[in-house]
């Protein structure tokens, strides 16, 4: 480490460093980055639409002439455009639920780990009772008294996520509330607000980062469940589980159909439990040099 | 006689201990157990016992860092127990800590800057670019060059640490510090290096301190009067000097004799306590040093000594036992 440049080497800096020198790691980026981008620039790739039907070719398999470089379903749907376009529900899906249980988790947590006592108690036994609440008895719940909505997805999953993220957070928040730069911000007035702000949230971050890419997947996993269910993304719209869900069923007659989405899903999946490894190597402390 | 900085009366910090399945408080840990001491301006007073004894507990308690369970602190005349969350917040700018652990108390995601800074923004002294400056004195100040202002905590060795810890500490101008065991975390070398800080800051601010160590080498070389604590109590309490030559009560006396002296031949013989330290939870009858004093007799298992305060020359020395040594 140089020591006559003015700069500080930030643990996010270092963090970067460890990062990018796993191969693994590197490699999930590149390709989470290729799914993205594929899924972002899905209408320019293909002329086909999601929900318009090639009556000439019905259950035809991948081939580059007709421009069904993935195949057609069996109503003639093209599988390259429904993929991506599944990539988009489902990408979105687990990123927005993922969001929700962060913001509501990292604050919930946080408070309930640092004020402590008798907030605390109420705080965590409220998480309890809500663990306790069937996941799936309330997702269709809220399907039958609202109807299919992308947004109720949304919302289910967070609302259900956020529990965990609570339980870490308060966690660390709670190992953190003590630590003696806690106690000199205390001693030097800062309010308690303020505390958790700056001091216990920026240090609570790394392990809230390596949860959230563990989350993602989980949540985009629960999407495929639900649409699987049929409870998820109504047609003709579509995600990486309903594309699944309706590959499962032409198996036989049209693998291809379950093929390509059901790749695109495991490649995501693997990428993030990759990239979450990776991080959680890069931001644990006791590898680090200089740190105890 | 100079009005007193800081003047502890009675203070009292217990820690409940629960157990059984719903969680009864079943028991206390007196980690300060009716304590009292005047502090004056510019003083530093030394506080020494065995680890366990309480005394970080009383420093932060003095900063109701952790709430006493009662007793009264009077800063400047004015109890700080009775303060509310305002004026508490306004008489933090005249007291300051300095931790043991200078890898614990700095945060890892937060600049040498923006920590030095963060009692000045709290308080709202100056503006950024006045504060800004402050903070480039203030880290110059103790020894470092403001080139490292923007570099983060975990760049720095333990000695250079812990003098951000004191700048940090130092930035309000506080009237009080208490320094809780700042050099026992350090290396040898570096620890003198520290001490000579904490001095040299002491003389040029007059700045007061309650230093509190465990090593009575470190704690003569600093204070103008040292306090002894055994199991959440002051035993002895006196000026520097002669506490070091005659001391009152046999603690001491044998605290004194396990520090290893430069002239091992001079044949000063060691006084080995038999036994440990007791729990803190239920202390002994009578005086709490008895079970392990050479001169206890029958009257220590049963009376509580008092506090015995003696007049010698303007000085003051305190003691708590029924049969103190002589000169």
């Amino acid at each position: 480490m140089r020591r006559d440049s003015n700069q500080g080497h930030s643990l996010f800096r270092i963090a970067m460093q460890s990062l990018l020198s796993s191969k693994a790691t590197v490699t999930a980026f590149v390709v989470m980055a290729l799914v993205v981008l594929l899924t972002a620039a899905a209408p320019l790739l293909s002329p086909w639409a999601i929900d318009s039907t090639d009556w000439e070719s019905v259950s035809t398999p991948p081939s580059v002439e007709t421009g069904h470089y993935f195949g057609t379903d069996d109503v003639g749907r093209d599988i390259f455009v429904r993929t991506l376009y599944g990539g988009r529900i489902s990408l979105l899906v687990g990123l927005s639920a993922t969001m929700v249980s962060l913001v509501i988790g990292v604050f919930w947590g946080a408070i309930a780990g640092y004020a402590g006592g008798r907030t605390d108690q109420l705080m965590m036994r409220f998480v309890d009772v809500m663990y306790a609440m069937p996941f799936m008895f309330f997702v269709i719940l809220l399907m039958v008294y609202f109807g299919r909505n992308i947004f109720l997805i949304f919302i289910a999953v967070g609302a259900v996520n956020w529990l965990d993220m609570a339980r870490i957070v308060r966690g660390q928040a709670l190992s953190m509330k003590h630590r003696e730069f806690v106690e000199a911000a205390r001693a030097g007035g800062v309010s308690h607000l303020n505390i958790i702000r700056r001091h216990i949230i920026p240090n609570l971050l790394g392990v809230v980062i390596v949860y959230v890419t563990l989350t993602i997947p989980q949540v985009i996993l629960v999407e495929s469940f639900l649409s699987f269910l049929g409870l998820g993304v109504q047609e003709p719209m579509t995600s990486w589980g309903a594309l699944v869900n309706d590959g499962a069923a032409l198996m036989e007659s049209a693998p291809w159909t379950l093929f390509f989405p059901a790749l695109f899903l495991a490649l995501t999946l693997f990428c993030f439990n990759f990239i979450g490894d990776g991080l959680r190597d890069a931001l644990d402390p006791r590898d680090r040099a200089g740190e105890p | 006689m100079t009005k007193p900085l800081l003047e502890v009366r009675n203070l009292v910090k217990h820690f409940p201990v629960r157990g059984g399945g719903f969680s009864v408080v079943r028991q206390q840990v007196k980690a300060v157990d009716d304590v009292s001491f005047t502090l004056l301006p510019g003083q530093t007073l030394g506080l020494v016992g065995e680890s366990g004894c309480g005394k970080s507990t009383l420093g932060r308690a003095l900063l109701r860092l952790q709430e006493p369970n009662s007793g009264q602190i009077f800063f400047e005349g004015r109890d700080i127990l009775q303060m509310n969350r305002a004026e508490l917040k306004a008489q933090r700018r005249d007291m300051q800590i300095i931790f043991q652990d200078p890898f614990a108390s700095l945060s890892p995601r937060r600049t040498v800057a923006q920590t030095v800074c963060e009692p000045l923004d709290v308080h709202g002294i100056g503006s950024p670019l006045e504060r800004r400056k402050r903070v480039e004195e203030l880290i110059e100040l103790v020894g470092l060059r403001a080139a490292v202002l923007n570099r983060y905590p975990h760049e720095f060795s333990g000695g250079q640490r812990q003098r951000i810890g004191i700048a940090r500490a130092l930035a309000l101008n506080p009237k009080l510090i208490v320094a809780d065991e700042p050099v026992s975390a350090l290396d040898v070398s570096v620890q003198s290096q520290v001490l000579n800080l904490i001095k040299d800051l002491q003389r040029q601010l007059g700045v007061s301190f309650i230093f509190i160590s465990h090593d009575l080498a470190v704690i003569q070389h600093i204070s103008d009067v040292v306090a002894v604590m055994y199991l959440g109590r002051i035993v002895e309490q006196a000026a520097v000097s002669s506490l070091y030559t005659s001391p009152k009560h046999p603690y001491t006396q044998a605290l004194l004799s396990a520090v290893p002296s430069p002239h091992p031949a001079s044949g000063a013989k060691r006084i080995i306590l038999p036994g440990d330290v007791p729990s803190p939870i239920s202390p002994p009858s009578g005086c709490a040093f008895h079970p392990r004093c050479p001169a206890a007799q029958a009257k220590c298992q049963i009376t509580e000594p008092q506090q015995t305060t003696l007049h010698n020359g303007g000085h003051q020395r305190h003691f708590a036992c029924h049969y103190p040594l002589g000169d």
